[in-house]
This record gives C-alpha cells, structure tokens and sequence, in this order.
C-alpha cells in the first residue's frame, strides 16, 4: 500500500511519499523517510521491499558520491538515473549466489543547470521513463488520475503543491488502507529538501 | 603465470629492502608539497612546476579531495598517486555505506599506508613511488589532524611537515618557525615554508585550505600572490629592523 509520486513544475520537480513502515497488520512506524537526498540536486523516492529499499538506494547515493569525487563535478540527472536503471537490470538476471533482483521501485527526480528539472521513473524490473508525471503502488490509480486531470505543464509551485494536496486527498479517501502520513520534498536551482509533511495522525 | 608470483622486494644482506629506498629517492625528485596543522584550519600547499605554454594547467590538480571531510597531496610519481587516490576515495564511500559514518583521518591513512604496505611484500609488483600528506576534521571531534605516508608504509601524525624536493630544507623552517596557528596565519605559514624552496609567485604554488565548516577550497592565484606579497612585505621590514640598529652605532 505504499505510495509514491512526483511531478515536474516550472524550474522545479517534486516527489511525495507516504511514511509508513509497514510489516503485515502491523505499522513499525508512520515517519518512514523514503525520499533519499541523492546528492545536492538530486532525490530519489523508492517504494518497495524496506531491505531491498534502503541497501539499493544507499549503495546508489554512495556511487553517485565516488563519481563526484573521482571527477570533481556531479553527475547529472539522467547519467544518474541511466547508472541507477543499469544497476537494476544487472541484479534482474543474477539469480546467483544469493544475489536476486531488487524489488525497489524508484522516481528520481533532479535539477541540472542546462536541462532544469526532470523526473525519471524507474521500475523494479529496470524500465526507464522520462516523465513529467509518475506514480508507483496502488495509490498511482488515484494520484496519477488525479494529476491526469489537474497537470498542465510549468506549474508554480503552489499550484503543485495544491496537486499533491489533492492525489493525497483522493488516496485518503479511496484506498482502503490508506497510509495516513506523507512526506514532500522538492528539488530545484538551489537544492534538494524536504518542502511538507502531511500528518492525519500523530507519527508512532 | 607462475613467472609472476616472485617478491621483488626482497631483504638485502644487511637488511635493507632496496625498492622501498629507491621509491623514497623517487618521493626526494617529486615536487615538494607541505601541510601545516593549525588549530581551526589545515594548509596543504604544493610546487608547481613550470607548466608548458601549450598544456592547459587546469587539469593538473595536485591536491585531491578524499571525502567531504578529507583531503590528500602527494610528492613522488603522480601515476602511482591516481591509483592509491582512486583506491581511498572507493574506500571512504565504502566506509559511509557499510558502516553509516564518515571515514576518521586516521583510519584511512591506515588504509593507504597498509595499500603501500601490501606492494612492499607481494609477488611481482613494486612499491608505489609516492609519499602523501593526508588531511582532515575528525567527523565527531571536529580535530583537524595531519598525517604523513611513505612508501614503505609507514604512518605517523604531524603538526607540520613536508615532503619531495628539499623537503629537509622546508621541515627545518616549520621546526624553526612552528607555533600553535590559525586561520590566515597557518595559510601564511604554509606558504613561507614553500618559499623557502619554490620561486616566489603565485603561479609557483597551488595551496588548498580545509576548514571544519566549508571543507576543502583551493586558493586562487591572486589570492596567493596577495599573501606572498604580505610575506614578503614582512621579511623586507623585518631585514630593515635589523640593519637600523647597526647604523646608530655607527
């Protein structure tokens, strides 16, 4: 029941993810942070197994991290989500010595200088997408239907947020276990961070 | 591939192990390179030798950023430098990923010394030619340490040292000259100690400034012609102190 979505705006992206840890009927905690800062201009939001979840994405920001200190400048946002595909696709055929596939689904978005804000959607069986709106999990029926309507290009970002507003609204509404709490946070010429939280209860 | 597993570092009679020597009479022909521990700041300052009019200098950086929190300059084959460089920024990441915590100076110093280490007693390889100046801000502590490798493998930590050419010449002058510094004045101490064997200019040096806050920055070239020209301001009132009171005597 894990939601994750994100869309691009005018000089910035933003993703949005629900923050329950979930294990069966029990919820571990309701302030899971799955949106990764990647590096300075970059966030990645995964969904997916939790294990396979946190080791991929921090083994992503790490690389991310040795290639800017190899090369002295970041990698961009497409080289980035190229790398992070590639990675997915090696692990899908290694059914070998205890490696399987990482079951992560993933939206990348980042802000380059030259290019501006882009997002990519990333799946666990390494399909890549350039999107200016993307979603994962049971929520994507309600969110992306949500922003099929709503999206124009080159949105502000009040008008997005408002958006995001709305698909959380609908998720709430319709999914019948509906996380309770959302994170959001954007990327644009002066970095990635955390925008909102979006709190219907209290976190445990 | 049986040809290639005999050590050629091998004892001498007398207990020398002569690849090592020679491979520190290599780090004696590199560039000369210093580093200067101060209380909040730590210098890394390195010779550049005269670039030819037609290479574009810019890809020549010597001082090399590890991690955020760490930087390393080098005297000797700078071939070598590439791959032990290489090798200690994959190591940092690792550290970050395996153990959720940056990497201290000291552990990857033992690191890159125990890399120089291994060379020195492994089949069919030679030791790298390359002496370091490894610096940096424990992560927690917040201490700005130094620390010095040779080829041999060895380690150890500084207040102040230096290493390549006249490298003797430049460690008498920190002994000479060291205090407990900070800020402006360890970058000036740095300095002076290049001086003492590089021609004065900035485009002679390349100085790099590690800060707890701001990391590693690299000095422009006409911020250090303004601290050589205070330098030298200094000494030639210093050189007038002397002589004035000669001439009242006579």
């Amino acid at each position: 029941m894990e939601c994750v979505f994100g869309l691009v705006g005018d000089g910035f992206a933003l993703i949005a993810a629900d923050s329950s840890a979930v294990n069966s009927i029990l919820v571990h905690k309701s302030n899971e942070d799955k949106i990764m800062v990647l590096d300075s201009h970059k966030l990645l939001g995964a969904s997916g197994e939790a294990g396979d979840r946190a080791q991929f994405t921090e083994y992503i920001q790490k690389n991310v991290h040795l290639y800017q200190f190899r090369n002295g400048i970041p990698l961009t946002t497409a080289a980035a989500a190229n790398f992070t595909r590639g990675e997915l696709a090696t692990a899908l055929r290694k059914f070998c010595f205890g490696q399987s596939p990482y079951f992560v689904n993933i939206l990348l978005a980042g802000y380059d200088k030259e290019v501006g804000p882009s997002l990519y959607y990333i799946d666990y069986i390494a399909t890549l997408h350039k999107l200016d709106k993307g979603a994962f999990g049971y929520g994507s029926y309600f969110s992306l239907s949500m922003m099929d309507r709503h999206y124009r290009n080159g949105m502000s970002l009040e008008q997005a947020i408002d958006l995001v507003d709305k698909c959380i609204i609908e998720i709430r509404s319709r999914l019948v276990v509906a996380p309770p709490n959302f994170v959001i946070k954007i990327v644009d010429q002066n970095g990635a961070r955390e925008y909102s939280r979006r709190e219907s209860i209290p976190s445990v | 591939m049986a040809r290639y597993d005999r050590a050629i570092t091998v004892f001498s009679p007398d207990g020398h192990l002569f690849q090592v020597e020679y491979a520190l009479e290599a780090v004696r022909k590199g560039n000369a390179a210093v580093g200067v521990r101060g209380t909040d700041t730590i210098v890394l300052g390195v010779e550049k030798k005269a670039t030819p009019k037609l290479q574009d200098s810019r890809t020549m950086k010597k001082i090399a950023s590890l991690d955020r929190h760490i930087a390393l300059a080098c005297a000797g084959l700078k071939a070598d430098a590439r791959v032990l460089i290489n090798r200690a920024r994959i190591e940092c990441q690792s550290h970050r990923l395996t153990l959720e915590d940056p990497v201290t100076v000291e552990y990857i110093t033992r690191y890159i010394a125990g890399l120089q280490q291994k060379y020195t007693q492994s089949g069919g390889v030679r030791p790298f030619g390359l002496s370091t100046l490894i610096v940096g801000f424990d992560p927690y502590t917040g201490t700005p340490s130094l620390y010095q490798t040779d080829p041999s493998g060895t380690f150890s930590a500084w207040k102040a040292n230096a290493t390549g050419r006249n490298s003797n010449s430049m460690r008498e002058f920190l002994e000479k000259n060291y205090k407990d510094t900070s800020g402006q004045e360890t970058i000036k101490l740095a300095i002076r100690a290049l001086l003492e064997v590089v021609e004065s200019g900035g485009k002679n040096i390349e100085i790099a400034v590690m800060t707890k806050e701001d990391g590693l920055r690299q000095l422009e070239e006409s911020e250090i012609d303004l601290i050589v020209a205070e330098i030298e301001a200094e000494k030639a009132a210093a050189e007038a102190a002397k002589k004035a009171p000669s001439k009242e005597d006579t």
